[in-house]
C-alpha cells in the first residue's frame, strides 16, 4: 500500500492555551518567530558593539570606557554574533523554519518535537553567550576565529573565563543547529506533496537544503575544534598549545599545533560563508522571479550552482590562511578551487540580472532590497577574487581590504536578502503589509549607507591601514587623511545603524496598523502564498493539503490571463486570455 | 547515481508533458509505510554523516600530532598499557553482545514475540551499561599508572575519543529508553519496531566507530608512522 506521507490528515492537536500556543510551541511557524525574534535581538546587540567599534575608529581618544581590551572584545562578539547566531540562526532557524514546511505543501517539519528543541537549544547557546559580557574580564578578545595559543593564554581579553563561555556556547549552538537541520533534510525529502517534485522545489528551499547539509557537515569541524580548545584551556592538554612563554613564565603546554587550529576552523568557517549565502541565493531569487513577473531565468543552471557552489566549498578553506604559511602547492591548489568557485557564483548573478531583463519590474520594497543585493555582492563577489590569488592575498590580508570584502559579501549582501525577505514574507507572516515610505527611506539609507562605509575601506586597505587595530598610532605610510576617511566612515555606520531602527519601528507599527495584506497581496505563484488563512493556523492546510501541477515560475504565461499561476492550480483550470487557445506557453 | 543526474535534468517549466506527469507519481514522493522507515531513517543516516566526520577530523588531527616528538603511543612496548588491552577487549565484547542482541530484539519483534524482545532490549542496555562502565575502569587504570589527561597527547586523544564515543552510547541508550518505554506501553506496534530497527543500525555503527578507535588507538608507533606518511603528514 503506498500512500504519500502529505495524504495522512491532520492528527497534530492544536493547542489551545497562551503558553502551548506560543511559547512551548511545537507550530513551525511560531518556532520560525521565535528563532528570529532572539537572532534579531542578539544581532542589534552586535550592531551597538560594531557602533562602539567605529566610534573608537572614528574618534580615538575621544571615548574613555573603550580601551583596547574592550575594543578587541568588541570586534570579536561583533563578528561572531553576526556570523552564527544572526545570519545562520536566522536564514535557517528563522526562514528555514517558517518556508520549509509552506513551500513544500507540508503540515510541519517531520519532527516537531526535535524542532521546538531546536529553538531553545539556540536560546541557552545565546544565553550563555551574553553570559561573559557579566563575568570576571569580560567576553573573550581573540577575535572572532578564537586562533590559539593567544585566545586562551593571559593577556588576551577574556582569557579566563569569556573563552570558555564562548566555545561552550558554540557547542551547544552546533547541538541546537544539528536537532533543527537534520529536520530541515528530512522534511525536503520526506514530506513534500504530491506533485512536487525536487525540481519543482523553489529555488529559496534549494538554497535552504543545501545549506542545511552543508551546515551538518561543516559545525562538526567547529564542534571539534571548540571540544579540543576546551580541553588545551581547562585540563591542560596540548592539541592546538605548542611550548611557549606567556608573560615572562614558561606555560605547562607542549608540542601543539595552531595551525591545525585553523585548518579545523576554515574546514567550518569557508563553508559557513555559503551557509549563510546559499538560502540568500535561494531567496532573492524568487523575490526576483515575482516582482519582475517573469520565470527565473535557467532555474535547472541555478539548482546546479547552488549544489556545484556547496560541493566546491569544502574545498577552498585554506584560502583564509595564506599568511599562515603553506606549501606553495597548497596555495596553488586553493587558489584554483577558489577561483572556480566564482564561475557557478557568476552564472546565478548572470541568472538574476536576465530574470530582470525585460521583466515587468515592480520596484516594491523587497525588490529594491533585491537589486541593491546585486549590486553589493557583485563587488563583494569581485574583490574576492582578488584575494584569493595568494600573491595579491599577501599584502591585502590583514588590512582593511578584507574588512571591506568579506562585509561586502557575506554581511550587507545577506543582510540585503533578510531584509528582501522580510518585506516580502511579512505580509505571509502578520496579515499585514509593512508601510512602504518607511521602507524606501530604510532601503536607501541602508543601501547608499553601507556603499558610504565599505567602498572607502577598499581604498584604505590598499593604503596598508591594518585591520584590528585600536588607534593608528603614528605611522609613515598611514597619512592623516586616512583618518578623516575613518571618521566619515563612523559617520556614515551610525546613520545606518540609526535608520535600522526605522524599520524595527515599521515592523511594529505595521503589526497593528499596517494596511491588510489579504492571502497572496504579490500574486505569488508558491504555494505559502496559496494558504487558505493568514497567517496559516496550525497544520497550515486546513482539511487538505495542496497538489503541485508546475514549477514555481509561471510568472506572465504567454496566452494565460492572469500574469502568474499557482503552482496548485492545474492545467485545465487555467484560465484563458478570450479568443487564445494557445498551448499556454508550454514548450517555449 | 543515474537516478540524482535524471531528477537534476528535468525540465520542470513542462507542466503537461507526460514524462513528468510520470515522475509525479514517482516513488521518490510516495512512501511505502509499511516497509519504508520514513523520517527517521533519513534523519539517521544524515545524523550518523555527522557522527562519522566528527571522528574523521579528530583522527586527521590525530594522526598529524602522532607524528610530533612528544607523542607516546600507548602501545608497543611491553611496559605501555594498550600492549595487551585485556580490558579493552571484555569491553569490546559487552558492546558487541549489546549489538547483537538489539539485532535480535528486531528480528524478535517482527514475529511478534514479546517477552523475548523485552529481554533482549534489556541485555542490549546491559550490555552498553557496562561497555561505558569498563570505559571508565580503563580511564582509572590509566591515571593510576600515571598517564593522566594531560601528560602526553596520546593520553589526551585516548579520553577524547573514548568521552565522545562514550557520550554517543550514553545519548543512545536515552533514545533506547524512549523507544522501550512506547514499546512496553505498545502504543503502535510497527512505529515501535520501526524505531527499534533504528537504534539497532545506530548501535552497529557504534560498535564499528569503536573497532576502528580500538584498532587506531593500541597501535604502535609504526603504524602510526606508516599511516601518516600514506596520509602525507
Amino acid at each position: 500500500m503506498y500512500t504519500a506521507i502529505t495524504d495522512q490528515v491532520d492528527e497534530s492537536s492544536h493547542p489551545k492555551s497562551f503558553f502551548y500556543k506560543y511559547i512551548w510551541s511545537q507550530d513551525h511557524k511560531v518556532i520560525a518567530i521565535q528563532y528570529s525574534i532572539t537572532a534579531i535581538c542578539v544581532g542589534l546587540v552586535a550592531l551597538v558593539l560594531s557602533g562602539l567599534m567605529r566610534l573608537q575608529l572614528g574618534f580615538p581618544d575621544s571615548f574613555s570606557f573603550i580601551d583596547p581590551s574592550s575594543y578587541l572584545q568588541f570586534v570579536t562578539m561583533h563578528g561572531m554574533i553576526m556570523v552564527i547566531y544572526l545570519l545562520t540562526a536566522l536564514l535557517l532557524g528563522g526562514f528555514g523554519n517558517y518556508l520549509i514546511p509552506l513551500m513544500i505543501g507540508a503540515r510541519d517539519m517531520v519532527f516537531p518535537f526535535l524542532n521546538m528543541l531546536s529553538f531553545w537549544t539556540y536560546l541557552l547557546s545565546v544565553i550563555v553567550l551574553m553570559a561573559s559580557f557579566f563575568v570576571i574580564g569580560g567576553p573573550t578578545g581573540a577575535g572572532w576565529t578564537l586562533y590559539p595559543p593567544a585566545s586562551i593564554l593571559e593577556g588576551a581579553p577574556g582569557a579566563s573565563n569569556g573563552i570558555v563561555l564562548m566555545l561552550i556556547s558554540l557547542a551547544i549552538f552546533i547541538v541546537a543547529f544539528t536537532m533543527g537541520g537534520l529536520n530541515y533534510v528530512t522534511t525536503v525529502l520526506q514530506a513534500r506533496t504530491k506533485g512536487m517534485t525536487l525540481m519543482r522545489m523553489p529555488l529559496t528551499i534549494w538554497g535552504i537544503f543545501v545549506a542545511t547539509i552543508l551546515g551538518l557537515l561543516a559545525f562538526p569541524a567547529l564542534l571539534v575544534s571548540a571540544i579540543m580548545m576546551l580541553f588545551d584551556k581547562l585540563i591542560g592538554t596540548s592539541f592546538f598549545m605548542p611550548a611557549i612563554l606567556s608573560l615572562g613564565d614558561s606555560v605547562d603546554y607542549s608540542g601543539g599545533s595552531p595551525i591545525l587550529f585553523q585548518h579545523l576552523f576554515w574546514f567550518f568557517g569557508h563553508p559557513e560563508v555559503y551557509i549563510v549565502a546559499l538560502p540568500a541565493f535561494g531567496m532573492v531569487s524568487d523575490v526576483i522571479s515575482t516582482h519582475a513577473r517573469k520565470n527565473i531565468f535557467g532555474y535547472r543552471m541555478m539548482v546546479w550552482a547552488i549544489v556545484a557552489i556547496g560541493g566546491l566549498s569544502f574545498v577552498v578553506w585554506a584560502h583564509h590562511m595564506y599568511v599562515s604559511g603553506m606549501n606553495p602547492y597548497f596555495g596553488f591548489f586553493f587558489a584554483t578551487t577558489t577561483l572556480i568557485i566564482a564561475v557557478p557564483t557568476a552564472i546565478k548573478v548572470y541568472n538574476w540580472l536576465l530574470t530582470l531583463w525585460r521583466g515587468n519590474i515592480h520596484l516594491t520594497i523587497p525588490m529594491l532590497f533585491a537589486i541593491g543585493f546585486i549590486f553589493t555582492f557583485t563587488h563583494g563577489g569581485l574583490t574576492g577574487l582578488f584575494l584569493g590569488n595568494v600573491v595579491v592575498d599577501l599584502p591585502l590580508s590583514d588590512t582593511y581590504f578584507v574588512v571591506a570584502h568579506f562585509h561586502m559579501v557575506m554581511g550587507v549582501s545577506p543582510i540585503m536578502v533578510l531584509f528582501a525577505a522580510l518585506y516580502h514574507w511579512y505580509p505571509k507572516i502578520t496579515g499585514r503589509m509593512l508601510n512602504t515610505g518607511l521602507g524606501k527611506i530604510h532601503f536607501w539609507g541602508t543601501f547608499l549607507g553601507t556603499y558610504a562605509i565599505y567602498l572607502p575601506m577598499h581604498y584604505l586597505g590598499f593604503l596598508g591601514v591594518p585591520r584590528r587595530y585600536f588607534a593608528m598610532g603614528e605611522t609613515d605610510f598611514i597619512p592623516q587623511s586616512a583618518q578623516t576617511l575613518n571618521a566619515g566612515i563612523t559617520i556614515s555606520a551610525i546613520i545606518v545603524g540609526l535608520i535600522q531602527l526605522v524599520f524595527i519601528f515599521n515592523a511594529i507599527w505595521s503589526l497593528f496598523k499596517g494596511k491588510m495584506a489579504g492571502d497572496n497581496p504579490w500574486q505569488a505563484t508558491t504555494l505559502e502564498w496559496q494558504t487558505s488563512q493568514t497567517p496559516p493556523v496550525h497544520g497550515n492546510w486546513g482539511k487538505n493539503v495542496p497538489i503541485v501541477y508546475r514549477w514555481a515560475y509561471d510568472y506572465s504565461v504567454p496566452g494565460v490571463k492572469d500574469d502568474f499561476i499557482p503552482q496548485n492550480v492545474p492545467q485545465d483550470e487555467v484560465v484563458m486570455l478570450e479568443g487564445n487557445t494557445g498551448n499556454n506557453g508550454e514548450n517555449q | 547515481m543515474m537516478k540524482i543526474w535524471q531528477t537534476l535534468t528535468v525540465k520542470p517549466w513542462l507542466t503537461s508533458s507526460e514524462g513528468i506527469v510520470q515522475s509525479d507519481m514517482s516513488t521518490t514522493e510516495f512512501i511505502d509505510t509499511e516497509n519504508n522507515k520514513g523520517p527517521g531513517k533519513t534523519a539517521l543516516k544524515f545524523f550518523l554523516a555527522i557522527v562519522t566526520l566528527l571522528f574523521f577530523l579528530i583522527t586527521i588531527t590525530f594522526l598529524s600530532r602522532s607524528q610530533y616528538p612528544d607523542f607516546h603511543a600507548l602501545a608497543g612496548e611491553p611496559w605501555l598499557p594498550f600492549t595487551k588491552p585485556i580490558q579493552l577487549w571484555i569491553n569490546t565484547a559487552c558492546l558487541l553482545l549489546a549489538s547483537i542482541s538489539l539485532q535480535t530484539a528486531v528480528s524478535l519483534v517482527k514475529k511478534q514475540h514479546i517477552k523475548s524482545t523485552e529481554f533482549a532490549i534489556l541485555l542490549a542496555t546491559f550490555g552498553s551499561g557496562c561497555f561505558v562502565i569498563g570505559q571508565i575502569l580503563v580511564w582509572q587504570q590509566l591515571s593510576q599508572g600515571g598517564f593522566y589527561v594531560n601528560s602526553d597527547p596520546a593520553n589526551s586523544y585516548f579520553y577524547l575519543y573514548t568521552s565522545l564515543h562514550g557520550l554517543h552510547i550514553v545519548g543512545g541508550l536515552v533514545a533506547l529508553a524512549l523507544v522501550s518505554y512506547q514499546f512496553f506501553q505498545d502504543k503502535n506496534f510497527i512505529m515501535n519496531r520501526k524505531n527499534l530497527s533504528l537504534c539497532a543500525i545506530y548501535w552497529h555503527y557504534l560498535l564499528l566507530i569503536w573497532l576502528f578507535l580500538f584498532a587506531l588507538l593500541t597501535a604502535t608507533p609504526e603504524t602510526y608512522k606508516t599511516i601518516a606518511l600514506i596520509c602525507g603528514f
